[in-house]
């Protein structure tokens, strides 16, 4: 019939043309920093810059593009330009995977730093073990980089949870809490936090007598606070984001909870003490040193890293840096250092990458080895609260 | 579980229920006088919140923001209204659900481009701490919503049963050939109710935002159960759709607080699926059908 | 006969586009056109089901997560071989379908809209609280890789191969299926489940077999997606990833190559846009692509049901126009 037949011939007409565009785009289409030229080194970047991770991205971006350009004002890695490749996976895992695809094996990198977040960071590490490029991830998720063995290629610059969970458990232990209720978001960053904050507190004798969860998008955290304040526990903790996070902050308040509430480094950011107007006074949560870098001694040794950062950060963004902005930071000059020594070799860029025994960096001291690609523990972290609106060192 | 502890629920289910029905009133509007269901509905309410947010951070006084945000709501509805349901006006009607959630889908990704993906807060009507009744604490803010429930209700229920352009509307429900032959033109009927059903949706989102912050993604779920708490009560009727989100909340905040945090959705959605099954006409739905 | 001489006029150039990147395509486009032909199955699965037999499925997703997980369940948990656990995805989720099918299909147009999204998002659930079996949100990581006798498939070459393979059957399964007496009596039930039931033509159980089938389809896609990207989570497999399958199925109408040029388009503009959309708007990229996949579902769908069309191309009562909605004759529910 005429309509089939026409709706036919558009069909392959369409393929036809959209496989032309992909074609010419996947040939030319490129977004980065610094010259290019046959004897640059270039690193890629795939990050959550738009989608429901963007918060996490930007900052990211921001600070992979800030240091790639100063690092070539000074005349590159062993004279050699820095080319700084970024790619967007949308928050989605199936484009993440894309995307390293293409860096990859179109753009030939030498390394690839991300995702943003855990889940298409875990999809990536996949393409990165089988293709033997070195892979510095920005997420959370402990499963990243363990079991060691099978994890050769992956590193991460983001605090494990066992490690956020260790500094909280510690406190709690301090103050004499044995019984607390944890409340979480029901995703990856969520049920990651509930199984590391379950160990720890097991080995550390503290009894966590609710679990509760609540969806990313709830409004409304009254019914499961109902029942932690039926189970009458010390303390509470919740493993979140904003909005959530806030939400959760202000329910408690609401219903005059008084026992003391505790965040994860997930709420670690303004804009959860804005949203919760007022509510966050007194919540106390491990972080890195950024957000405090004011109080921060000068006799720490991350202080001069901490200023650096902020001031470069502040003057070609106009704003202060975040902690995830400070993870790409980080990953950024692990990698330059391995280059320095490795030069242009995958593999000698993955063994210099674990030879590195200590680097100062903004989310604390690294210290890498072959069994642990991460190499922070809990001394990365400080205890904070918040103080008229505003965060505050405690200890 | 104590009485302090039911209470709560209580109150959680009747706040988040408000929500619920107020959405639910909205997709009643539409589906009664023009046949056609609305999935672009949990939009208007993210819009509506996240224009009052910015007409806020212009300066704005409050009620100026709500009156801002529902007008911006108004024209957004028409606008839908004009691209995705008019030109498949005649067809099937799964076509105009398809066209809506498209457009859904688009003014979802248009406020994302607007606002991003930072939740934003709007100050609550009144200040105060929250209200302490029998061991239960209720936001002020939650009254708010529940009273901003009752009286579209109210207005509504008038609107269809007293005024001209209600009456109009209704008779376009009962027969759409009766109402063209009085000279009731069912496209000003279209207009009209996605006009106003934006203009319930913006007060919805402007009375919910202090509570539950302002997101770029909060229309998607808040449409779907308001839709849920629409058809449960019978998509004709103004009071079943009142009652049908009173009770999608209670059902929630009962499942949360009692069994387990995790399914609540699924237990509202098992519920949803059972009731279509059961009785497709909802709860107050009548078996007969419009003409 | 006019079959014999069709079939050759578009196979060749279809099979000199399909080499081509074998030849000279790089692990980056190979990865994508890997991508496309599996999406392409589910949605061919799926376009049986919405253009043949005039159903809708708002959850389709969760079907492919269904057929992933049981893949990835079968050979990181039981350590099935991986071809057999492959070979086993397309089961649970067609058992799914059976059993929730025959009172679900019973509804129609927005009951039906509601109650697919409803199961989608059930679904989507059940992966996230089901920690134990499916690890929850953080997934199933280390699934194997694919052994066909013996023989590892482990490069980008070899996938493409298997997925395309698999594609093309399909492909021409569901053509099949199209023109025998099955697709002309499905095409009866689209028209008119009255009329065809009074035919004789039992309807709910056609209905049902084509839901059962449509979801065997996305549940193979499904267990291929996950030997490909060798981790599944809950994330691909939601809302977001149903609304790109009806895109699809839309978008590659009735056409023989219609899910193939659907599951392209998608997925070709999405990288499109990765490249352009920066120059356009800075800063935008996931906004721009949600923004076009629902101005496209929009625009497609008005085109196909616009009275204008209708009363142009051909006189399928399908194109109705203003006048019928004045006139109050849409469908009663």
């Amino acid at each position: 019939m005429r309509i089939m037949r026409g709706v036919k011939l558009t069909g392959i007409a369409a393929f036809l043309l959209v496989v032309l565009i992909a074609v010419l785009a996947a040939g030319c289409g490129r977004s980065g920093t610094g010259t290019g030229g046959k004897d640059a080194y270039k690193i890629g970047a795939v990050l959550d810059i738009t989608g429901s991770s963007s918060s996490l991205g930007v900052p990211e971006r921001n600070t992979l593009e800030m240091l790639a350009a100063k690092v070539n004002a000074a005349g590159g890695i062993n004279g050699r330009p820095l080319e700084m490749i970024i790619l967007d996976n949308k928050s989605d895992e199936t484009e993440a995977v894309l995307a390293v695809k293409k860096l990859i094996n179109t753009d030939k990198v030498l390394a690839v730093i991300g995702a943003s977040s855990s889940g298409p960071s875990m999809a990536m590490l996949e393409v990165a073990q089988k293709e033997g490029v070195p892979m510095i991830s920005l997420a959370a998720a402990s499963k990243i980089v363990e079991p060691a063995s099978e994890r050769k290629w992956v590193f991460k610059t983001a605090q494990s949870d066992l490690v956020t969970v260790s500094k909280l458990v510690s406190y709690l232990k301090e103050k004499g809490i044995s019984r607390v209720a944890f409340l979480y978001m029901n995703n990856a960053y969520g049920d990651g936090g509930r199984a590391a904050f379950a160990q720890a507190a097991q080995k550390a004798g503290i009894e966590v007598a609710l679990e509760e969860k609540f969806e990313a998008g709830d409004k409304d955290m009254t019914p499961q606070l109902s029942k932690v304040k039926a189970a009458g526990v010390q303390a509470a903790v919740v493993w979140a984001i904003p909005p959530s996070a806030s939400i959760v902050t202000k329910n408690f308040r609401d219903m005059g909870l008084s026992i003391p509430l505790l965040h994860s480094h997930g709420a670690g950011n303004q804009n959860f003490i804005d949203l919760c107007a007022g509510a966050a006074e007194g919540v106390i949560l491990p972080l890195g040193r950024l957000a405090v870098a004011e109080q921060i001694p000068a006799s720490d040794p991350q202080k001069a890293v901490l200023d650096e950062y902020r001031k470069d950060y502040r003057q070609k963004y106009g704003e202060e840096p975040s902690s995830f902005g400070g993870y790409a930071h980080d990953a950024f000059w692990l990698l330059a250092k391995a280059l320095e020594k490795a030069g242009a070799d995958r593999a000698a860029v993955r063994g210099e990458l674990e030879k590195i025994s200590v680097y100062v960096g903004v989310s604390g001291i690294f210290r890498l080895s072959p069994e642990d690609h991460n190499g922070l523990g809990e001394d990365s972290l400080v205890l904070v609260t918040v103080k008229n609106g505003r965060w505050a060192l405690i200890e | 579980m104590s009485a302090g502890q039911v209470l709560q629920l209580i109150f959680s289910g009747l706040t988040t229920g408000s929500i619920y029905s107020l959405i639910a009133l909205a997709a009643v509007l539409t589906y009664a006088s023009t046949g056609v269901l609305n999935l672009a509905l949990g939009e208007f309410v993210a819009w509506g919140a996240l224009a009052a947010v910015s007409a806020q951070s212009a300066g704005l006084p409050l009620w100026a923001c709500a009156a801002a945000a529902c007008a911006a709501c108004a024209v957004l509805g028409v606008a839908v209204e004009r691209a995705a349901v008019r030109p498949v006006a005649g067809a099937p009607p799964l076509v105009p659900i398809i066209t809506t959630l498209g457009a859904s889908i688009s003014l979802r990704g248009l406020a994302l481009i607007v606002w991003g993906t930072h939740p934003y807060a709007l100050p609550p009507f009144t200040g105060g701490g929250p209200l302490l009744v029998g061991g239960a604490a209720l936001p002020r803010q939650g009254v708010w919503v529940m009273a901003a429930a009752a009286l579209v209700f109210v207005l509504l229920a008038a609107f269809f049963k007293f005024t001209r352009a209600g009456m109009a509307l209704r008779a376009c429900m009962l027969s759409r050939t009766g109402a063209r032959l009085v000279g009731i033109s069912p496209y000003t009927a279209l207009t009209w109710a996605f006009a106003g059903s934006g203009v319930l949706g913006a007060l919805a989102g402007v009375t919910v935002a202090p509570l539950t912050l302002a997101t770029y993604d909060m229309g998607f779920i808040l449409g779907i159960k308001g839709l849920v708490a629409a058809i449960a009560g019978g998509m004709h009727s103004a009071g079943g759709a009142v009652l049908g989100g009173l009770a999608l909340g209670l059902l929630e905040a009962f499942a949360a607080g009692t069994i387990s945090s995790g399914l609540k959705d699924a237990i509202a959605l098992s519920a949803l699926i059972a009731l279509l099954l059961v009785k497709p006409q909802g709860i107050f739905g009548t078996s007969s059908r419009k003409m | 006969m006019r079959c014999l001489k069709e079939w050759p006029v578009k196979a060749v150039p279809a099979a000199v586009l399909l080499a081509v990147p074998l030849v000279w395509g790089n692990n980056y486009i190979l990865g994508v056109m890997v991508t496309v032909a599996i999406f392409a199955v589910a949605a061919a699965g799926l376009s049986v089901l919405m253009n043949l037999a005039g159903q809708v499925s708002f959850g389709h997703a969760a079907f492919m997560g269904l057929g992933g997980y049981a893949a990835a369940v079968l050979a990181v948990n039981y350590g099935w071989p991986p071809l057999l656990a492959l070979a086993a995805a397309p089961l649970l989720p067609a058992l799914a379908a059976g059993l929730v099918g025959r009172p679900v299909l019973k509804l129609r147009e927005f009951y039906l809209v509601l109650a697919t999204l409803a199961f989608g998002t059930l679904v989507h659930l059940l992966f996230n609280e089901c920690r134990a079996v499916t690890g929850g949100p953080s997934g199933l990581s280390g699934i194997p890789a694919l052994k066909v006798f013996g023989f590892v498939l482990s490069s980008e070459r070899e996938f493409y191969c298997l997925t395309w393979g698999v594609a093309l059957a399909v492909l021409a399964a569901c053509r099949n299926l199209r023109r025998s007496p099955v697709g002309r009596a499905l095409s009866a039930v689209h028209e008119s489940e009255e009329a065809a039931d009074a035919c004789g033509i039992d309807t709910a159980s056609l209905k049902l077999k084509t839901f059962v089938f449509s979801a065997a389809l996305a549940g193979l896609a499904g267990g291929l997606y996950a030997f490909y990207i060798s981790f599944v989570s809950p994330s691909p497999f939601g809302f977001h990833a149903s609304v790109q399958l009806v895109l699809m199925a839309v978008l590659g109408g009735s056409a023989a190559w219609g899910p193939v040029a659907g599951a392209a388009a998608v997925i070709f503009l999405s990288e499109f846009l990765r490249w352009a959309a920066p120059l356009v708007l800075p800063g935008a990229g996931a906004e721009c692509q949600i923004v076009v996949y629902g101005t496209a579902l929009v625009i497609i769908t008005i085109w196909k049901n616009s009275g204008v069309w209708g009363r142009v191309l051909c006189r399928l009562p399908a194109g109705k126009g203003g006048k019928e909605y004045a006139a109050g004759s849409a469908r009663p529910l």
